[in-house]
């Protein structure tokens, strides 16, 4: 550790005291980038730097080595040998993927298609739900009112996918021919109302592409609106009251205390979090969709994560999967960095 | 001094009720209809009359689920995974979230890069496989062969944890660290008699994330593990919904009670424990969401 008296201090006259000497900073910052004096920090720091290596180790087997494995979207796979040393490919991977004339490259095209759309509607339809929850928490003045909705709403964002799914595909199944068994409690309730026509509950709405979309979304929006709301709701409760009030003797209703009050208060908040999502426009959580689709929602359900599952680990195509989710990976870090300097433009904060 | 509402007010308020109770009620109702219809007798279940309550109520369902030993199985599984999972996984996030929340660490930026990197780039599925599937090697050739170590170790570290980490060290007034170290604490005493009790919400939503990540995991453990008898709960229950739910596989199903009944009860099973301690953990979910929300 650095002592103050190490530092050379000079005389400065006109105050009449000692103070540090403006060159140090030069010296210290040369020393610095000199290796013996960086071996020199970390010996003498080393339990310090021995904290770092467990975290390190992690990340480098099982974050950065995969990273390496990318290199078998330019070979040739073969499980016997290490990804270095298989016979090299080049692009054609690429090529195949790009060609747009192959059935491999259709269904890769179509799965790229479905991941930004699937994230794009969620940005459309998921992103204000928990702007308007949050608002509504602020009307309910009740602290335990309100701690109970807040309680019911967080809830299902903790169950875990395979729960979720599991829900949902038991919820809208299809209905037994021969067994009789009724189709889900809310394909009933959609035919009761007359959404949907009894042939379609019928044949089961997982089994249907045309609601593969609705139902990845509207389940979304369950999951999640609750708990995301805390962020704007934060927010929202960090206005002084006064700003209210002042409002309100100006005559303003509701509507004009949102519009000036609240949303001005909140907007930094609300374009954080837009340019987050924006952000992460390409990548689709794979595991709520492997286990929702089946081959007949292929068309709309398919993204590029389970697209690479298929192909890669289960037809063994790994050089294709590979190269399928490289591209999608890179657009959508292309995609976050992009985000992120735009947020730190925008607003003087950076997320990361 | 009270004043009497607006119009336009009062009709906001009623309206945020009505939305939220709503919302509430379908937050809430897949989970009454689970516990319904696994409590309901078969032909209740079948031909759909359930809308809330039990009909002809039956226990046989979770019997059923209670005498499988398989089940039991995989609850033990996923226990255990979540425990060591949560353990390991805070062990490395602690060390390295100290470490860097120190200013003096040299390449200090270049370790928060190496970090952050993951977030924005992820090699993806395949080559994360094939990564794991040489772990798995590696882990049978040093003799760990059981599939849930590689789960519990390799799997399931999250670069935002340990940021969330960071960000409570460096909150820590840097005038206590000199104090204990001027007391002759060492770098590890301070950590644990210092940082450690100061961080304790902090420490308390991070473990949380961690614990529910690991207790709903799916996707890798089902690849990764291959003896059926180490399946964590999540891929039973997978596995159990792809057995049960084609209809006309059931045509021979002769029980009192209906196959989506075991399905349901499953899920009850599952999902008991979060029930029980999530109301306690809320609050720090809470907190974890805005402290990770924005960091200068």
């Amino acid at each position: 550790m650095k002592m103050k008296c190490d530092h050379y201090l000079v005389f400065d006259e006109l105050s009449g005291k000692y103070r540090e000497d403006p060159e140090q900073a030069v010296r210290d910052d040369v020393e610095k980038h000199h290796w013996s004096h960086v071996l020199r920090t970390v010996l003498k720091d080393w339990r310090l730097y021995l904290m770092l290596v467990p975290m390190l180790l992690v990340f480098l087997f099982w974050r950065y080595l995969p990273m390496y494995e990318l290199l078998g979207a330019f070979k040739v796979y073969d499980a016997n040998i290490e990804v270095s040393d298989q016979l090299y490919a080049g692009f054609s991977y690429f090529k195949m993927l790009f060609s747009g004339t192959t059935s491999l490259s259709i269904e890769f095209w179509r799965a790229f298609r479905n991941t930004f759309l699937l994230s794009f509607y969620g940005l459309c339809f998921g992103f204000p739900m928990p702007i308007i929850v949050a608002l509504f928490f602020n009307e309910i003045r009740s602290n335990i009112a309100r701690s109970i909705y807040q309680v019911l709403t967080y809830l299902p964002k903790f169950m875990s996918t395979v729960v979720m799914t599991s829900l949902i595909t038991m919820l809208v199944r299809q209905a037994g021919t021969v067994t009789g068994v009724e189709m889900g409690v809310i394909s009933q309730l959609l035919v009761g109302i007359g959404a949907i026509t009894p042939e379609v509950g019928a044949a089961g709405l997982l089994n249907d592409p045309g609601f593969f979309r609705a139902i990845y979304q509207i389940s979304g929006i369950w999951e999640t609106a609750g708990y995301d709301s805390i962020v704007f709701f934060a927010a929202i409760i960090a206005i002084s009251p006064t700003s209210y009030e002042a409002a309100q003797i100006d005559g303003a209703g509701k509507l004009a205390q949102m519009r000036y009050v609240v949303l001005p208060s909140i907007l930094s908040t609300i374009v954080i979090m837009l340019i987050t999502r924006i952000g992460s426009l390409l990548n689709i959580g794979y595991e709520k969709v492997l286990l929702l689709y089946n081959p007949d929602t292929y068309v709309t359900a398919d993204v590029v994560s389970t697209f690479a599952h298929r192909q890669g680990i289960g037809e063994g195509l790994v050089g294709v999967a590979s190269a399928a989710e490289m591209l999608n990976n890179v657009v959508g870090m292309l995609l976050v960095i992009g985000a992120n300097t735009i947020a730190r433009k925008a607003s003087d904060v950076s997320l990361y | 001094m009270k004043r009497r509402l607006e119009a336009s007010e009062l009709i906001f308020k009623i309206l945020s009720y009505l939305f939220l109770t709503i919302f509430a009620i379908c937050c809430l109702y897949p989970f009454l209809y689970a516990v319904s219809a696994a409590l309901s007798g078969r032909s209740a279940v079948e031909h759909g009359e359930i809308v809330l309550f039990p009909k002809d109520i039956q226990f046989e369902a979770f019997a059923e689920m209670f005498n499988n030993n398989m089940f039991w199985n995989s609850y033990t599984n996923t226990l255990f995974i979540t425990f060591y999972g949560t353990l390991w996984a805070m062990g490395v996030a602690i060390l390295g979230g100290y470490a860097l929340s120190k200013k003096r660490l040299l390449f200090r930026k270049g370790f928060n890069f190496f970090l952050v990197f993951t977030m924005w780039f992820s090699a993806g599925l395949v080559p994360q496989y094939l990564n794991y599937i040489n772990t798995k090697d590696v882990f049978n050739s040093i003799g760990i062969m059981d599939d849930k170590w590689l789960v519990v170790i390799a799997m399931g570290m999250a670069a935002m944890n340990i940021i969330l980490l960071r960000n409570a060290f460096e909150g820590v007034p840097s005038e206590i660290e000199e104090a204990a170290i001027v007391d002759g604490a060492s770098e590890f005493q301070v950590l644990s008699r210092v940082y450690l009790p100061m961080c304790k919400s902090t420490l308390a939503t991070v473990a949380l994330f961690f614990a529910i990540s690991r207790w709903n995991g799916y996707y890798w453990a089902k690849q990764m593990i291959s003896n059926a008898n180490e399946h964590p709960l999540q891929v039973f229950i997978r596995l159990k919904l792809e057995e049960f739910t084609d209809a006309e596989m059931m045509v021979g199903w002769d029980k009192a009670y209906a196959s989506d009944s075991v399905i349901y009860a499953l899920i009850v099973c599952s999902i008991i424990p979060i029930l029980i301690i999530y109301p306690f953990i809320q609050k720090y979910f809470a907190k974890g969401v805005n402290m990770g929300g924005v960091k200068e």
